[in-house]
């Protein structure tokens, strides 16, 4: 067999990278149609019923948004995070703290003013998220723990926190004792603009916004800079750890927010499903999207319009959900296989020279964000030599 | 250059979003949407709303077309877009078959006056918008009388999903057919909250058979107890179909749901145009519900106490809330002569003596 080399690419040609994702999708579609026609069904028919069930009319348009907005709200967060390569897998409790956040004002304040009732559930919403993506924060800054693990658990103890008082002491009385919260008065519900919940324009402004703020702002530089290096950010003389922290922050915030659009808009009351997953899809979007703001919109909608088209097709075609979803999975899985073709060079049989980055950047595991070593540090490896 | 393209998308999105109506509906068939909680081959709760709509379409065949989503959870809001999608998809008539569909049903309903909505196992209502569900305590009743008679450690398993009255009317009316054979016998619950989790109501069944218990009841959508009753060597009472495959060895009978004739008739009346929103409750005598053959397993004699215990539900002459019935403490609910009425029944929140378990509140 002959050996196979995997070597980084050093630039990346735009059309190259063009081709290979074209091909992707080509050969997704292909592999897909193969699996269509095995249920029986004509490929050709139940594309273009993806195509039109997501697009085909304003009805079918909304619902597609609907389902962008929080997609593009959570990976606006989990972007700010990854360009830190603070690996934020945390999004989902998030989404669920910030509706848990929102949902606190929304049930016990039903009184307050509608702009304002919905002001205060959007600040504690942000407030929420923003925690829960700093509780890890710290840990990885302080202690250097893996925050991949730690945002993770995060998300099972957000679920058992809102199943907690889903079962107790938020438990709708009025419900003869099916576990439900109960639904929100109307003005904890955000208004609709062309018939789609306010979400989607609040989503347009928080991608300028963020896109501004990594881009050109002071604070944007310096989290791209402790992503690529933190030497070189402590080099520079940045507050690492306040990077950190402030980045996370943010992070959460933006997942929270999520949450409580989600939970006023969509669901109109608080429940353990709340995210709908959108919390681990929007790593997907955000990867594909190469953390870029504006990119980020462009493949939600993308993302979108593939799972309201999967569901379209379920009807329209009596497709059994399990195999609409494998249809989705397939789909994904060339568009992010590509991915590595795009970013590596894979060469069989020949001898490449070697390379300086044979490691990818992305798996070298990152230093403790430890301040400059410690003088008691700087003694201990002293006192090695000298023993 | 990218900011504008993408700012172009963004007026095209709102264009088309602002633009136009729903395309005229052209079809002359009527169109009727189900929606399910589990996969219709969950061989369970679903299934039989699945053979239900399936008997429908050839009840009358060139006049209706039936589409379903199957998997819609109904613990979030996930059923308001999948019935906001059928009726753009043309249905008039949409069935929601789970109970915790039934706010977003209200919601929706209010929101398509023209579309008649019918939803399952609830108690609300509007002017285009019925509740329907079957008097399944009936069958269960005569579960009960072979569950009783088979047990032999006298310690019968239940599994149940949640603390809501239809649950709690399924359980007491289980019980009080365990106890008229068998007066000695106790029955054992184990809440999932869950209706459709294989996994996870298949453990509680264990939980139970680990406790003594050597027939395992249920109020789940799954098979899994009866799979659980199996490997353990113990019985079971299924629900919803008849499940003989599922665990034959385990298999006793089932209290089962027949969809089909309702569902027909429904449609034909909103067909002729006199369909008025009701609330259903259909018993045996109706054959909405029934109990499912007894297969071999069963006890002997069994047979014979059903068959007479049926012959008088369905002439009328025998009501499962007939009392005295006491409650877990052996206070009197219903007293002598009494019997609890539909209202009692629909808000049912105690267990029946003989029962041991507590409904969390």
């Amino acid at each position: 067999m002959p050996p196979i080399k995997i070597r980084k690419r050093t630039e990346t040609g735009g059309v190259r990278s063009f081709v290979i994702r074209a091909t992707a999708i080509l050969a997704a579609l292909v592999v897909t149609a193969a699996f269509i026609a095995l249920l029986g069904k004509n490929p050709i028919d139940v594309y273009a019923s993806m195509v039109t069930g997501a697009l085909g009319n304003p009805h079918r348009l909304r619902e597609t948004i609907i389902r962008a907005v929080p997609l593009v709200v959570t990976s606006l967060g989990i972007a700010i995070a990854f360009k830190m390569k603070f690996w934020n897998i945390g999004a989902d409790g998030q989404i669920i703290m910030g509706a848990f956040g929102a949902s606190y004002f929304a049930l016990n304040c039903p009184n307050l003013p509608q702009p304002l009732l919905l002001l205060v559930m959007a600040a504690a919403g942000m407030v929420a998220g923003g925690l829960w993506a700093f509780i890890p924060a710290f840990f990885k800054a302080r202690f250097g723990t893996n925050e991949t693990l730690f945002t993770l658990m995060m998300n099972y103890v957000a679920q058992k926190w809102v199943t907690y008082l889903q079962y107790g002491p938020w438990k709708d009385p009025k419900a003869i004792g099916f576990p439900k919260i109960p639904n929100f008065v109307d003005n904890a519900i955000l208004p609709k603009v062309f018939g789609v919940h306010i979400g989607w324009i609040i989503a347009l402004i928080l991608v300028a916004v963020v896109h501004v703020f990594m881009k050109r702002t002071k604070r944007g530089y310096e989290i791209a800079v402790v992503g690529e290096s933190v030497d070189t950010a402590r080099y520079a003389g940045m507050n690492v750890r306040g990077i950190i922290l402030s980045a996370l922050f943010a992070s959460g915030a933006l997942c929270g927010l999520a949450g409580m659009i989600q939970a006023s808009a969509v669901s109109n009351t608080l429940a353990v499903d709340i995210s709908g997953g959108a919390g681990y899809t929007a790593i997907i979007t955000t990867w594909l999207a190469q953390l870029s703001a504006p990119a980020i919109v462009i493949v939600s909608f993308l993302f979108a319009v593939l799972v309201q088209g999967g569901s379209y097709i379920q009807t329209a075609f009596q497709i059994p959900q399990a195999a609409a979803q494998i249809l989705q999975g397939m789909i994904l899985f060339f568009v992010l296989g590509s991915e590595f073709f795009v970013n590596y060079r894979v060469a069989f049989g020949r001898t490449v020279a070697p390379s300086e980055s044979e490691v990818p950047e992305e798996f070298k595991v990152p230093a403790a964000y430890d301040e400059p070593a410690s003088p008691e540090a700087v003694k201990t490896t002293k006192g090695g030599s000298r023993g | 250059m990218k900011g504008r393209l993408l700012k172009g998308a963004v007026v095209a999105l709102l264009a088309l979003a602002c633009t136009g109506m729903i395309s005229a509906q052209t079809a002359k068939k009527i169109k009727v949407g189900f929606i399910y909680l589990g996969p219709v081959g969950d061989g369970g709760y679903t299934y039989a709303h699945d053979l239900g709509r399936k008997y429908l379409e050839q009840a009358l065949p060139g006049q209706v077309e039936t589409v379903y989503k199957e998997s819609v959870s109904d613990g979030n809001a996930d059923s308001e877009p999948v019935m906001r999608d059928l009726i753009d998809q043309g249905c008039t008539i949409i069935f929601a078959t789970s109970f915790g569909y039934m706010d977003h049903v209200e919601k929706i309903a209010k929101e398509y006056p023209n579309v008649k909505f019918l939803h399952c196992s609830g108690y609300k209502s509007g002017p285009n918008f019925g509740n329907y569900f079957g008097r399944i305590e009936q069958p269960r009743y005569l579960s009960g009388i072979v569950a009783g008679m088979k047990t032999k450690t006298n310690k019968i398993g239940y599994v149940l999903a949640f603390e809501i009255p239809e649950c709690i009317r399924g359980v007491d009316s289980f019980t009080l057919g365990v106890r008229s054979v068998n007066p000695k016998a106790t029955v054992l619950l184990k809440w999932t909250h869950t209706w459709y989790d294989p996994a996870k109501e298949k453990d509680a069944a264990v939980a139970l058979l680990d406790e003594g218990c050597d027939v395992i009841a249920q109020h789940q959508d799954t098979t899994g107890p009866q799979i659980a009753a199996q490997e353990k060597g113990a019985f079971a009472i299924g629900y919803n179909s008849d499940s003989k495959n599922a665990a034959p060895k385990a298999y006793l009978t089932a209290p089962i749901w027949n969809w089909g004739p309702y569902y027909t008739a429904q449609v034909k009346a909103v067909i002729a145009g006199t369909w008025k929103p009701e609330a259903y409750w259909g018993g045996m005598a109706d054959g909405v519900v029934d109990l499912a053959p007894l297969t071999a397993n069963a006890p002997k004699g069994a047979q014979a106490a059903v068959d007479k215990v049926k012959a008088q539900i369905i002439a009328g002459k025998f009501d499962v809330w007939a009392g005295p019935v006491k409650d877990q403490t052996g206070a009197v609910r219903i007293a002598k002569g009494a019997t609890l009425d539909d209202k009692g029944q629909l808000s049912l929140d105690w267990l029946v003596e003989g029962i041991v378990g507590k409904i969390e509140k």
